[in-house]
């Protein structure tokens, strides 16, 4: 696959990303841009080719009953130029399986899991750990570096912070899922578990399921 | 809500100015003014229970309306919550005294692996507005939790949040019990929370979903008001 440019996290968050316009006999993943970075690295790991991203702006992580409708029209629009294969790179989400619902009717196929954070985990482990960390708000590396933007900005806690025990009052751990070892990422989300008063894990992940699934639409 | 810059004098405003400005300090999350326009017109000698629905539940409808409209999002709706919670805090020991009509009483409760409560405690304080005694079991509960509440409580309603897709489904645990246990028929099944929706509600056999705080409260008082026909026309 010819390199893509990968655009500022600020872009991913709000704008999303669009590839070129012909997709004819091509492979297309549809994401959430919060996964961009990783994905890409995994086709360039893995030499992958044949496959082109686009993604819808991480921003809607905070608007999840607007997910399933861009997805679709995602979906409508990569046919339309040609697409012969797509794949959805986007967890539940907080749809409520809408987002299900939606990739039978379309039959795509969907990357497994209830979040993006369960599948860097791997579903499995994930779920044996949930009651266990009940109170876990969990951090991916984007979600580190997009912490301002997406979380403390999207929530509406610069301008009242007095809200943050509102929304966090009942959790009590940040759970920093690293996918890649950066001491400066780390440093982002030991500081936003500080901001929201939680303690802080840090957990290596890597790419988890998102690596199996993408080598899989690279296969099909 | 208001551009007006100038300090308005809450005590100087006529009643029905006052409680337009508590409709739009309550908009704006302004919780001391909403403090301030309670103790008003509690010294105007107006009842507990006409302050808490003209002043405070009123504004909190319009709230809602624009939080559906989409013209304000979760952190206005928070700070008006705030507010009302606060004139609340003022009315409720005063209504206990005065009385004021019950409509009925409702168990509510995050299901058992979910801590997200912001909804359901937007639900507890709007249903404790339109009259119904709340008894709010908190976050993450098991199926006991509730069997026990609502049997204890003598409860018309039983109400369930979630807002992972991963609990929803809990919310069936806790139905299919209360069917197995014969008991599902005595009470009012109401489920919300932001994953879920109408068909989700239908399909694990509550009576209904609830959209939002509003909605909760609207059918709440429409089952209460199905049951008393009822048991009107039984005996």
């Amino acid at each position: 696959m010819a390199e893509t440019f990968l655009p500022l996290d600020s872009v991913l968050t709000e704008e999303g990303l669009c590839a070129s316009s012909d997709l004819k006999d091509k492979t297309l993943l549809i994401a959430c841009g919060a996964l961009a970075r990783e994905i890409l690295a995994i086709i360039k790991i893995n030499g992958l080719q044949g496959l082109i991203l686009e993604c819808l702006p991480a921003l809607l992580h905070n608007r999840p009953d607007k997910i399933t409708d861009a997805v679709r029209t995602k979906i409508h629009d990569a046919r339309s130029r040609g697409a012969s294969k797509i794949f959805v790179v986007y967890a539940d989400c907080g749809t409520g399986g809408h987002l299900d619902t939606l990739c039978m009717e379309e039959e795509v196929e969907r990357i497994e899991g209830p979040h993006c954070y369960a599948f860097f985990d791997g579903l499995d482990v994930f779920a044996e750990r949930a009651e266990e960390e009940i109170g876990a708000f969990y951090l991916t590396d984007f979600l580190a570096r997009q912490f301002d933007t997406l979380i403390w900005k999207g929530m509406g806690l610069d301008r009242h912070p007095d809200l943050r025990d509102m929304y966090f009052g009942n959790y009590d751990r940040v759970v920093y899922q690293a996918q890649t070892d950066d001491p400066a990422l780390e440093k982002k989300a030991r500081a936003a578990a500080e901001k929201l008063g939680l303690d802080f894990v840090k957990r290596e992940t890597g790419y988890g399921e998102l690596a199996t699934f993408i080598n899989k639409a690279a296969s099909v | 809500m208001s551009d007006e810059e100038e300090d308005i004098i809450l005590s100087e405003l006529s009643d029905e100015e006052l409680v337009q400005q508590m409709h739009d300090d309550l908009y704006d999350g302004l919780k001391d003014e909403i403090l301030e326009g309670v103790n008003i017109l509690l010294e105007r000698e107006w009842t507990p229970y006409k302050v808490l629905t003209e002043a405070l539940v009123e504004g909190m409808r319009i709230v809602g309306i624009d939080f559906r409209d989409g013209i304000l999002f979760v952190p206005e709706v928070l700070l008006a919550a705030n507010a009302m919670k606060a004139g609340m805090g003022i009315l409720k020991p005063l209504l206990a005294e005065t009385g004021a009509p019950k409509q009925g009483k409702m168990v509510i409760g995050t299901v058992k692996g979910d801590i997200h409560d912001i909804g359901k405690n937007l639900v507890s304080m709007m249903m404790e507005g339109a009259g119904f005694e709340v008894v709010d079991l908190g976050i993450n509960n098991p199926v006991e939790n509730y069997i026990e509440a609502i049997e204890k409580e003598d409860a018309d309603i039983l109400g369930m949040s979630a807002l992972l897709t991963t609990t929803m489904p809990y919310m069936k645990v806790v139905i299919d019990e209360m069917k197995a246990k014969g008991i599902r028929e005595n009470y009012v099944v109401l489920v919300g929370g932001a994953p879920l929706n109408e068909e989700f509600g239908k399909a694990i056999g509550a009576d209904a979903y609830c959209r939002d705080a509003a909605v909760a409260v609207e059918t709440a008082k429409e089952y209460m008001a199905q049951r008393t026909h009822n048991q009107s026309a039984s005996s």
